[in-house]
């Protein structure tokens, strides 16, 4: 009876390397308050001077989705008191964003396809962090100025599975960018969720609620769902006026609840106005040239993969649908493994390898290994169910290929003459069976095949063994 | 008291003979408190800077108690500047707290004397600096000016104060007020010296984003008394002045005539259109430019029972001016005002802007009161609105980011110095300079 409606917000930490608004460096890793300079501290008389580069990747991702990048973008203070907003205002851009207008294609596994708007992305300094120790807090500032592009949606998603295949494309789009790491347990791609819902058929756009900074796409689906049941279950008992207003609200993973941040009493005003200490953001033609030449995307990919590399459409998804993936792959092709081979092996039997939160990246299989495997396959030097156990190999032994196969003696048998050998052998000692045969038991062609393959202890090539035992028995 | 021009020509054992007779004169008129502290920064020719400019290793208060403990780590460009050129900043001036006041009543470190008259006040905010230069206490100053605050206690005090056109000097290390009418200036004893202060801290500054990347052309050499100009007077605008400031403004057209210029009538629009403007537009930035001192990171921190009540002990610190004027920008911010008020000051500021191209178009400078009378007697100035309405004639050059200099023309009938101000087209320093040398020579 109800319609979702789901709009996104994401806060995109850009991977430039020094901060929005100063020159310190934008890694985390060094120790607390280290990367910090009268500007992000927010000493008296320090000024925020813009990071090009900041503008540079905002034209990328404008390009990618399509949009507008306003050629004068502006920014504007946005007042808040919090100990890791050192300025007590956030500098971003209210009022006129670098991008404006852009859209992104969902598709889904039916085949069926939707486009979601996207309102706007605009150039935003990030915060630094509290940290609560017992009795006391700290304030760490090393990340305070470091530059987010927040990536607003319009409400146009109807389902926690419409929003997670939105978060999922947008992600896989900054990460072909290169534009951002996109780590969500780091918080480099921070989800707020906007969830309401409506009588289907109503047009009106109910009190919206907020779900701020949940930090894994499983944990998102969650929120939505429940915060939909509670949206649903206030309406039905007939007390949604008073209980869904407009707030913003905490997932709790553990009690699997959203909580209230912030009674509506206390809704902030964030006074926003133009920031004085900066001109506008001038986008150059020649900046726009040559940033808005982008690498391929994911769609582009997936195209080009069915066309060029004959994968199915299903396959060219799933293979695309992360960079990590799709270079893996292209590297195996120019190791000289077959795309379909490739393909298989890179979205079949190696992620299921990957235990304990063991990546792509961070697997002891490259892509000239995993080529390489592949290859042997294919040129019949080992049979599919032996390199199953190449790799299992591989998983454990810093060794090549080749040395794995000698090592676990799996080396397919081609040679006629030695399986000639084997069946003249198992035809002599099963006489019986050979005359049966004859008479027409062809059943009995498959224990020929079995037995040689057994007294080859798997390493005949069953292609050839099967040739073979046919012509004998004739 | 030596001129800037003569101490740059002094040698640093000269120097430093001179600053020890200069820590005694100051020791010795310590009543006036101009300087809050004497603390010197390099062996160059000695500058007095207000207490709002960072100098590293000095303390820096903007007047303040809520900056109380806190060293600047760096230096303003402009003090990066001056040590290029062989200056060195040489004690923290007195001001209103964090610029706010005409008066520099309002400071931490209690009032200055106007040094014409002890019972007077020095003007405001830049108050300490015009008091030292003009008891003979410094070579030459530096001040901060967002509605006046160097040009009117230039003139309280006989000296010599210019507003360069906003972008002309980096604000980079100089404790904000309102960031888009801020500008830093000189404080001096003549013209030649505001020139050749003007020519060492002005320039392009990649770290002020609002610094304007201009060719950087020096005044001083090019300084031209003898140049014929076209300035206008403004009758109408004068009329609230008081009798003092119409008399040296009668003064200052029949020297300027008499120096061969060509004198105009011309109106500006009606000068309270000024007061909400700037009013509006730089409580708004003050409010967010002062909203940083929270006493989390530096300066005095009060600690209270939880955070709110530390936020609140804390910047309970702050002057009842400074107080005011934050409420006063929260307030014109806040969500259902701000169209009302600060979207329509923007548009009277653009139209006071066009007020003054149109002017420009005719003329090449404007002779105008800097403010409506003389030194107003310490205390005398306690209710803000009136001490808002005499910022009347200095405000509209800092909404318009127009180079302004205020210069002395005569004494009143009770010795107290009255200055008037010329003002000049967006970047036309040089004609702005030749017209107050031509103005001070025939006076
Ligand atoms: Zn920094």
């Amino acid at each position: 009876m109800f319609e979702i409606v789901i709009g996104l917000e994401v806060h995109v930490q850009l991977n430039t390397n020094t901060k929005l608004f100063c020159s310190c460096p934008t890694s985390f890793n060094h120790k607390q308050n280290r990367n910090t300079c009268p500007t992000c501290l927010a000493l008296p008389g320090a000024l925020p001077v813009l990071n090009k580069e900041v503008l540079h990747k905002s034209i990328m991702f404008g390009e990618a989705v399509g949009a507008t990048v306003n050629r004068t973008s502006y920014f504007d203070r946005k007042s808040y008191f919090y100990p890791d907003s050192p300025l007590a205002y956030q500098i971003t851009q209210l009022y006129t964003p670098v991008v404006e207008h852009g859209v992104l294609e969902l598709d889904f596994e039916d085949g069926t396809h939707k486009t979601i708007r996207i309102n706007r992305a605009h150039i935003e300094a990030d915060a630094g962090k509290n940290i609560h120790e017992g009795d006391t807090s700290k304030v760490d500032l090393n990340r305070a100025g470091t530059p987010l592009l927040e990536i607003v949606s319009e409400p146009d998603m109807r389902s926690a599975d419409e929003a997670i295949l939105y978060l999922k494309k947008l992600h896989s789009i900054v990460r072909y960018l290169g534009i951002s790491d996109a780590n969500m347990q780091e918080g480099s791609f921070r989800v707020d969720v906007n969830v309401s819902i409506r009588p289907r058929g109503d047009e009106k756009l109910y009190t919206r609620v907020e779900i701020k900074n949940i930090n894994s796409f499983r944990f998102i689906q969650k929120a939505i769902e429940i915060e939909v049941k509670r949206q649903s279950e206030a309406w039905e008992d007939g007390v949604y006026e008073d209980e869904i207003v407009l707030e913003t609200r905490l997932f709790d993973q553990n009690k699997q609840e959203t909580r209230s941040m912030r009674g509506k009493e206390e809704a902030a005003d964030y006074r926003y106005f133009p920031e004085p200490d900066l001109l506008k953001a001038i986008v150059t033609e020649e900046m726009y040239e040559k940033y808005s030449k982008i690498p391929e995307l994911p769609d582009a990919k997936r195209d080009r993969f069915v066309k060029e590399l004959g994968l199915t459409e299903y396959d060219a998804n799933v293979v695309t649908s992360t960079l990590e993936m799709a270079n893996f792959l292209e590297e195996m092709i120019a190791e000289g493994a077959t795309a379909v081979g490739a393909n298989k092996w890179l979205t079949g039997e190696l992620p299921a390898r990957l235990n304990n939160g063991m990546t792509l990246e961070t697997s002891p299989i490259n892509s000239k290994l995993l080529a390489t495997l592949v290859k042997r396959i294919e040129d019949k030097t080992i049979s599919n169910k032996a390199a199953k156990d190449v790799l299992d190999y591989l998983f454990e032994n810093e060794v090549s290929v080749d040395e794995a196969i000698d090592k676990l003696g799996l080396k397919q048998v081609s040679d006629t003459g030695a399986i000639e050998k084997m069946v003249d052998d198992i035809m002599v000692a099963n006489a019986d069976k050979v005359e049966q045969y004859r008479g027409g038991k062809d059943k009995l062609f498959g224990f020929f095949v079995g037995q040689t393959m057994k007294a080859s202890k798997g390493s005949a090539n069953p292609q050839v063994v099967n040739e073979i035992v046919k012509a004998k028995l004739g | 008291m030596i001129t800037l021009k003569e101490a740059l020509k002094l040698s640093k054992d000269e120097l430093k003979k001179f600053k020890e007779e200069l820590r005694k004169d100051i020791e010795a008129r310590a009543e006036l408190n101009g300087y809050v502290e004497v603390l010197d920064h390099g062996d160059g020719v000695p500058i007095a800077i207000k207490d709002n400019i960072q100098v590293n290793g000095w303390s820096v208060t903007s007047g303040s108690q809520i900056l109380q403990g806190y060293i600047a780590p760096y230096n303003a460009t402009v003090i990066d500047k001056m040590s290029e050129a062989g200056l060195s900043a040489f004690g923290r001036t007195n001001m209103d707290e964090f610029a706010m006041g005409s008066t520099t009543e309002s400071s931490f470190y209690g009032k200055t004397q106007n040094p014409h008259n002890a019972d007077c006040v020095p003007g405001g905010s830049s108050g300490g600096s015009a008091a030292v230069v003009g008891a003979g206490l410094a070579i030459a100053a530096l001040g901060s000016d967002t509605g006046g605050s160097i040009r009117q206690p230039a003139s309280f005090c006989g000296i010599v104060g210019m507003k360069p056109t906003y972008g002309r000097v980096s604000r980079f290390g100089l404790g904000a007020y309102a960031s888009s009418l801020d500008q830093i200036g000189p404080m001096t004893q003549n013209v030649e010296d505001a020139a050749i202060l003007y020519d060492i801290i002005s320039g392009h500054d990649e770290k002020d984003s609002t610094s304007v990347d201009m060719k950087d052309e020096s005044v001083t050499d090019k300084l031209n008394s003898d140049r014929k100009l076209k300035i206008a007077i403004l009758p109408k605008y004068i009329e609230d002045a008081s009798n003092d400031v119409k008399h040296a403004y009668g003064v200052a057209i029949e020297a300027l005539k008499k120096a061969g210029h060509t004198i105009v009538e011309k109106e500006m629009i009606d000068a309270k259109f000024d007061i909400s403007a700037y009013y509006i537009t730089a409580t708004a930035e003050a409010t967010t430019n002062l909203a940083r001192y929270d006493g989390l990171r530096y300066g005095s921190r009060v600690e209270g029972k939880n955070l709110k009540d530390t936020y609140f002990k804390t910047r309970s610190q702050f002057g009842a001016e400074v107080q005011r004027r934050i409420l006063l920008g929260n307030f014109v911010l806040s969500s259902g005002y701000y169209d009302a008020y600060y979207v329509k000051a923007q548009k009277v500021r653009q139209l006071i802007k066009q007020n003054y191209e149109n002017i420009f178009k005719e003329v090449d400078l404007i002779l105008s009161p800097v403010a409506p009378r003389t030194a107003y007697e310490s205390g005398s100035l306690e209710d803000p609105l009136e001490m808002y309405l005499s910022d009347i004639y200095t405000i509209s050059v800092n909404l318009a980011g127009l180079p302004a200099i205020a210069l002395p023309i005569e004494k009143n009938a009770d010795n107290m110095p009255v200055g008037l101000q010329l003002i000049a087209a967006p970047f036309q320093e040089q004609t702005l300079f030749d017209g107050a040398l031509s103005l001070e020579k025939s006076l």
